[in-house]
This record gives C-alpha cells, sequence and structure tokens, in this order.
C-alpha cells in the first residue's frame, strides 16, 4: 500500500458518521439569513463613506476606544477559537485559561501602555511600516510578503476547519459554506475597507457573546454551581482521563512544577517565558492583524484605552471558552448516567463510537439550545469564524498595497489606484484562502505546518520590534538579520523535533473497508462489555506498519512442519487463518495496534447489522479470502510526531508535550532574534538620532497623563486589569 | 468613528438584537404551549428543573429585547437630527 492509500484510510476513520450532532429549524434557518442580509447590507452602506486610502486602509483613523477595542478582541475571537479552546479545557481543565489569562493580558497592557505611542505618533498604517521607518526596506519587505503570506494561509486553514466543523455539526456542504461565508467577507471588505471590517466586528462581537453565554449560564445552573461542577470534576476525570487519576483540572499553576504533573506536559517556565512572555508578546504586540484595528483610532488615548478595553474583554473570554469545557467534563452524561467520555482525534474510537474534543461546545449546544438560541448560536460560530477572516482579509489588503505593492511594484501611483487594489487584493486575499483550504483538503498533513507558522514570524517580528522601540542603538542591519536570523532559526528548530534520523514508524493500524464482515469476541468487566478479539470473516483491510503471518508452502518440509512468513508490505489474499498480534514491544516500549472499523458488517448481530468500532490492543483473526493490502511506513521527518530525543534539547525534558516545545520553542527564538539584533548592532553603524524621531523611546514626545482625569489615564486602566489579573491567579492558583 | 450623516453602528447592532430577541422570545412563548425537543430532554434528565433553566429562550429573548431597544432609542440618528 502506498502513503497515499495510507492517508486516505485514514480520512475515511477521521470522517467519521454521518450522523449531524446539530438539526436546525426553520427559526434558526431565519436568524442565520438574517446575519448574511445585515452584513452585506453594512458593507453596501459603508462603500460611499471609503472614497480615499485612509478610509479604505485605516478606517480614516476616526475609531473611538470602544469600537476599537471590541474590534480589537472580535478579530482574534474566531469560532476556531472558542471551539478549540473549549477542547482544551475538556482536555487540560483550568490550564486552558492560561491562554487568556498571563497569554494575553500582560502582553495586551503592555502595546497598550509602551508600544502603541510610538506606533500612533509615527503614524504608520502597518507594522511593516514601522520596520521601515526604523530598519529600512529591506526589513519592511520581508516583513510585508512573510506577513502577506502567513495571513493568506492561515485564513486558508481557518476556513478548510471551519468547514469541516459545520459539517460534522450541521451536515452542510464543504463546498457551499466555504464559498457563502467568504465570498460575504469578500464583498462587504471590499466595499468597505476597514471600517465595513471593523463595523462587523463589532456586530459579530455582539453575536458572539449573546450566542454562547447562555451555555455557561445553563450548564452552571444544571452542575449546581461552581463548587458543585469542580467537584464533579475531579470525579469524573477518573473515567474521563484514566491515565491522569491524579491530576488537578481546577487550579491555574498548582501542578506546573514538573512535566510530569499536569496534562498539558509543560512547566512552569515554559508557561511564563513560553506563552506568557514570547508567543504572547509577539502576537498581541506585532501582529498586524490584531495591532491594525486599534493604530486607526481617533487619538493615541482612544487607542490605548481601546487596546485596554480589549484586554478586560479577553480576561472574560474563559465565561465562554474554559468553563463550556469544564462543563463537558461536569454535564455531559451517557443514557445511563455515566460521565460522557470524549477523546482526542488520534484515538481510534474518534468519530466512530465516541465523539471528540472539539465536539465539546456543539454537544452543549446540542444539550442546551432549543429552536431559535440554536440559530443564535450557529450565528455566533459563523460570525467567529468571518470576524477572524475578515481581519486576516483587510490587514492582507493594506500589507499587500502599502508594503509590498508600492515600495516594490509601483511606486508612484494614484490614491484612486492605491485603493483601488486594496479593494481587488480584499477579494484576492479571499480566493488566495479559498485556494489553500482546498489544498489542505488535499494534503491535510500540511494543517501542522500551518498551526506554528505565526511562532515562525511574528516571535522574530517581536523581538527586532521592540529593540527598535526602546533601544536607539539598534542599527537597520541588526534589525534585518535579527528578524532574518530568528526565522530561520525558529524553523530549523521545528524541523529538528519533528525529525527521525533513525526512522518514525507510525502507529501500527489495521483499517477494515466499509462492508467487510466480522465477528466479535467480548469479555465484560465490571464497568462494561469490551472487545476481545476480532475475526475477520470476509471483505478487505488496510494494514500499516502490521506483520502478517503468512504459511509457505514448501513440499521438502518434513509432514507437520509449518513455515511462516513475516509480510508488511505488498498486496495478498489470505490462504490459512491468521492472526495478528494486538501490540508489538520494543525494548520497554509496548505499542497496541490500532483497529479501525468506521461501517463493517457484524455477523452474530440480528439481521447482520451495520456497526462501527474503534479499538486497539486486541488480536485480529483475518480468515482465509480476506484480502490485504499491507503498506509499511517509516518516515524521516513527520510533522505531527515529536522526537523525544529531540525534544529534550528544546524544552529540557524528553516528557515534554507538543505544546511545552511550542513555547519554548518561541522562547528560543525571541532569545536568538533579540541577541543578533544586538550582536550585529554593536559592530554596525546606527541611524542618526534625527531620522529616529517619534520612532524611537527617548526621542519620541510621548504625550503626559497630567491634567488628564484619572478615568480617562491608559496607565490607571492598565494597573486596575493588572491588579485583577494577579487576583484571578492568585484565587485559582 | 462615523462621519457626519452616517448611521452609528450601534443602531444596526440594536435593530439585530431586537429582531432575534423578538424571533427566540416568540419561540419560547410557543414553546410554553408546545414544548420543544431540548426541554423535553432536559426535563427527563432534571425533573425538578427550575423553570427559569428550561425556558432560558423566553427570558434570553427578552433581554435581548431589551438590550436592543435601548441602542436603537440611544442611537437613533433621527432624533438627534431633530
Amino acid at each position: 500500500m502506498t502513503s497515499a492509500m495510507v492517508l486516505s484510510a485514514l480520512q475515511v476513520a477521521a470522517a467519521g458518521p454521518a450522523k449531524r450532532l446539530l438539526t436546525m429549524g426553520p427559526v434558526d434557518w431565519v436568524i442565520v439569513v438574517i446575519y448574511f442580509i445585515v452584513v452585506l447590507a453594512i458593507g453596501f452602506y459603508l462603500k460611499k463613506y471609503t472614497s480615499t486610502g485612509e478610509d479604505f486602509f485605516l478606517a480614516g483613523r476616526k475609531m473611538t476606544a470602544w469600537i476599537a477595542g471590541l474590534s480589537f478582541i472580535s478579530a482574534n475571537l474566531s469560532s476556531l477559537e472558542t471551539m478549540g479552546w473549549s477542547a482544551m479545557a475538556y482536555q487540560y481543565g483550568m490550564l486552558g485559561a492560561h491562554a487568556y489569562l498571563i497569554g494575553a493580558i500582560p502582553a495586551i497592557l503592555f502595546l497598550a501602555v509602551v508600544m502603541m505611542p510610538f506606533y500612533y505618533i509615527c503614524k504608520t498604517h502597518s507594522v511593516p511600516g514601522y520596520l521601515k521607518l526604523r530598519y529600512g526596506e529591506g526589513s519592511r519587505a520581508l516583513a510585508g510578503i512573510s506577513f502577506a503570506l502567513m495571513t493568506v494561509l492561515v485564513s486558508g486553514a481557518s476556513m478548510f476547519a471551519m468547514a469541516k466543523i459545520l459539517k460534522l455539526l450541521l451536515g452542510w456542504d464543504i463546498h457551499a459554506s466555504i464559498w457563502v461565508a467568504s465570498l460575504t467577507v469578500a464583498i462587504y471588505v471590499s466595499l468597505g475597507g476597514l471600517v465595513s471590517a471593523v463595523f462587523n466586528e463589532v456586530l459579530q462581537f455582539f453575536l458572539i457573546w449573546l450566542g454562547s453565554l447562555l451555555i455557561p449560564i445553563l450548564g452552571l445552573i444544571h452542575a449546581g454551581g461552581w463548587r458543585a461542577m469542580m467537584a464533579t470534576i475531579q470525579e469524573n476525570v477518573k473515567t474521563i482521563h484514566p491515565t491522569l487519576p491524579n491530576a488537578d483540572f481546577t487550579r491555574l499553576w498548582r501542578n506546573l512544577g514538573s512535566f510530569e504533573t499536569n496534562p498539558m506536559g509543560i512547566d512552569w517556565f515554559g508557561m511564563i517565558f513560553g506563552l506568557g512572555l514570547a508567543v504572547s508578546f509577539g502576537y498581541w504586540c506585532t501582529d498586524f492583524l490584531q495591532v491594525q484595528r486599534v493604530i486607526v483610532a481617533k487619538d493615541l488615548r482612544a487607542a490605548q484605552n481601546g487596546t485596554i478595553i480589549g484586554a478586560v474583554l479577553k480576561m472574560c473570554v474563559p465565561l465562554i471558552v474554559t468553563i463550556p469545557g469544564l462543563l463537558g467534563l461536569a454535564v455531559l452524561t451517557n443514557l445511563d448516567g455515566s460521565p460522557m467520555v470524549l477523546v482526542p482525534e488520534s484515538d481510534p474510537r474518534a468519530n466512530i463510537t465516541h465523539q471528540t474534543f472539539n465536539d465539546v461546545l456543539p454537544l452543549l449546544m446540542g444539550k442546551y439550545l432549543g429552536p431559535g438560541l440554536l440559530g443564535l448560536g450557529i450565528t455566533a460560530m459563523i460570525a467567529g469564524f468571518m470576524s477572524g477572516m475578515a481581519g486576516n482579509v483587510s490587514a492582507f489588503a493594506t500589507v499587500w498595497t502599502y508594503d509590498v505593492y508600492k515600495p516594490l511594484l509601483v511606486r508612484n501611483a494614484s490614491d484612486q489606484h492605491y485603493l483601488n487594489m486594496g479593494r481587488w487584493c480584499s477579494v484576492l486575499g479571499v480566493l488566495l484562502s479559498i485556494g489553500t483550504a482546498y489544498l489542505l483538503f488535499a494534503f491535510s498533513n500540511i494543517l501542522e505546518f500551518l498551526q506554528v507558522l505565526v511562532f515562525f514570524f511574528i516571535v522574530p517580528l517581536f523581538g527586532v520590534v521592540i529593540l527598535g522601540m526602546l533601544w536607539k542603538r539598534t542599527t537597520p542591519a541588526g534589525g534585518f538579520w535579527g528578524f532574518l536570523t530568528a526565522i530561520v532559526f525558529s524553523i530549523a528548530m521545528w524541523c529538528f523535533v519533528h525529525w527521525f534520523p533513525q526512522g518514525y514508524q507510525p502507529q501500527p493500524r489495521i483499517m477494515l473497508d466499509p462492508g467487510t464482515v466480522v465477528s466479535l469476541e467480548k469479555t465484560r468487566d465490571q464497568l462494561a462489555e469490551k472487545i476481545a478479539k476480532v475475526v475477520v470473516e470476509s471483505g478487505v483491510i488496510r494494514t500499516t506498519n502490521v506483520a502478517i503471518p503468512v504459511e509457505i508452502k514448501d513440499p521438502s518440509l518434513p509432514p507437520n512442519s509449518r513455515r511462516i512468513r513475516m509480510v508488511r508490505a505488498g498486496q495478498l489474499v489470505i490462504q490459512d487463518t491468521a492472526t495478528l498480534v494486538g501490540s508489538y514491544t520494543r525494548g520497554k516500549d509496548t505499542t497496541p495496534v490500532q483497529v479501525l472499523a468506521p461501517e463493517v458488517v457484524v455477523s452474530a448481530a440480528p439481521g447482520r447489522e451495520t456497526g462501527k468500532f474503534g479499538i486497539e490492543g486486541v488480536p485480529v483473526v483475518l480468515k482465509p479470502g480476506v484480502q490485504v493490502y499491507a503498506a509499511e511506513v517509516s518516515q524521516r521527518f513527520n510533522p505531527a510526531a515529536f522526537n523525544p530525543d529531540h525534544v529534550r534539547y528544546i524544552a529540557r525534558s524528553e516528557k515534554a508535550k507538543p505544546m511545552a516545545v511550542n513555547m519554548y520553542s518561541a522562547f528560543w527564538t525571541l532569545l536568538v532574534s533579540m541577541g543578533v539584533a544586538v550582536g550585529v548592532s554593536l559592530f554596525t553603524r546606527p541611524k542618526p538620532e534625527a531620522e529616529l524621531a517619534n520612532l524611537v523611546m527617548g526621542l519620541t514626545p510621548i504625550p503626559r497623563e497630567h491634567g488628564v482625569p484619572l478615568l480617562y489615564r491608559p496607565r490607571f486602566w492598565a494597573a486596575v486589569v493588572a491588579v485583577v489579573l494577579v487576583a484571578i491567579n492568585i484565587v485559582f492558583w | 468613528m462615523q462621519s457626519e450623516h452616517q448611521v452609528p453602528i450601534w443602531l444596526f447592532i440594536g435593530v439585530v438584537l431586537l429582531i432575534y430577541g423578538v424571533l427566540i422570545m416568540g419561540v419560547g412563548l410557543n414553546n410554553l404551549a408546545v414544548p420543544s425537543q431540548v426541554q423535553i430532554e432536559l426535563q427527563k434528565s432534571w425533573p425538578d428543573a427550575p423553570w427559569l433553566f428550561l425556558h432560558a429562550d423566553i427570558w434570553w429573548g427578552a433581554l435581548m429585547i431589551a438590550l436592543g431597544a435601548f441602542y436603537c432609542i440611544r442611537f437613533n440618528p433621527w432624533k438627534s437630527n431633530r
């Protein structure tokens, strides 16, 4: 079997059952349709107000603090974010909330108080635009091209994931989901530019919250309140996460003493310096998608206060993300009242007999939201997807037009020319995203790569931007080489942890084709009935890294003697009954064999019913006549697998899990970025101070807050938010 | 952030919330007479469930109507032009 066949086998398993999790009624449809009509109407209405480049790309620099803050958070609050981090909370408990606390708030406050004055006073239109002013054209081109590329790829990945989710949840056609949602975004962004994107993001913010907030409210009532929910969780995790019976799912810091004492496989150092410093500051302070929302406020104080409003709203997001994930551990039950067990996508039972972690939010929606409210919840999901995409598209249009097209391709055209280019770029950005989404359908393993793309570009960018703002000695050469070296270093680190010099063998797997006839031998223990052996009576199976015993007919052998050959690759038809072992032992490690059967015929069932199961570690008996396609896969490089021998060099321990590896990688990348920038700067000539005015601390006239009423002072509110952040961390320590 | 004669975004939000609130509350009132499948399932699993828990569509719809009406009145551009 070729690798393509292996991939197709995996996709069958991932596609899972055709059953929908949610069913929409007429009122739900009306609510969704009204939403689409309104967002398009806003786009058409605002077209007449975007007549210049500044209107289109910078919303005329007229936004109030509230609109800037709501838009800032809405652009970040995509539906994948809410569903993904709900799944994280189900998997990691309260640790999932770190993304909204230490993983966001310090960085947002830093952006508001320290960095925003430089972005705003230098009147840049984008983050790459700041690099041009501070370091020159080379850094701007590198940042502009990498950002444009990243934006389109990430947007496409988001679209791909969203279409799959809508297909699984509602049975919607994947192509229709992609084209309807994307073209709607393309229309309203190309018509009204950033104004339209921001207006819709504010609307989407309200819909996301009103569509999502009811779940934690009803869930907490159902669970008997916070304390009762936590008590139930600690009881249920013994069943739901049996490998972590003693882990505390209800605390933020207590179990971060080492990599082994928490389900995330990370320690406090990785959490603080990886997530809290490198990833968080990189994303919130230099990702132009975010920064664009606030640098277009009507004045500096509005930009700063808008950012702080964003921090407050971000701190509230765990209410609609983390609590639903925790509720999944407490209130989702089977018909017999036992806790419902959701599994990761990699589990053999995923989407066959069990729902996955990613389904926790939709399951709660189905449980609590009746007609009308379900439509609102679905609208919230679609609104989240579209706000994230509109953010990407408007940022792409700005960066492409101002930082790639204008300086590198057409320098001295009219404002109208660049405005038209921005409109077309909005459509182009959507089309490129759609192309990426379709590419992912064909090559789904690229997704692993795209998920870490942000670390490659954003973290190095932060290192050189912050040095540029705070240290006037940083030179253009230092900025450029610090940025480029850190990008290369980051990519090299990523390759290193996914590189297997000895070859990586994916977990052994047996996939039963639809229609294959099986009989099942079962045993019963105290808890439930379990499959102990699978007997394949007829049909087709596809194996990966499984040894199939085949008897060799040799007339020279004495009677009653048998000669067995182990076949690992090729196509064969079983002649004599063969038994495939349930697990392989190599050294101290035992690897179970996965058996996936999404649609088989169970011969012993009444009327030979169709059945499905996904199990591992049980023997499989193949009867004569069964057709086998066997493949042996050994990879030098696998973007989905981490080499523990290499991981320990990056994350200080071979026990570190993927999340920890990413956080540590980001931390080292930041150090390299800043270290190289400082080193090169010490040996190269800095810019004259006259050219650094309004760009660097000490050479920028930052307005004082004296005389400003306390309630309008950014520093005051930043301090209040910081105190609240500390208090939350202490309460949930 | 609006230009002089531009309809504020808050008005759009108010109108949408008002329409959604009316729809959701209307469905909720209808569910009083004919309970939805979700309500039936919830009541099965929790026979003593409080009224507010089972009829969230009514009070959530009412909340959206109130919020929508507030934004419509507060940010009505025609009122301020008079």
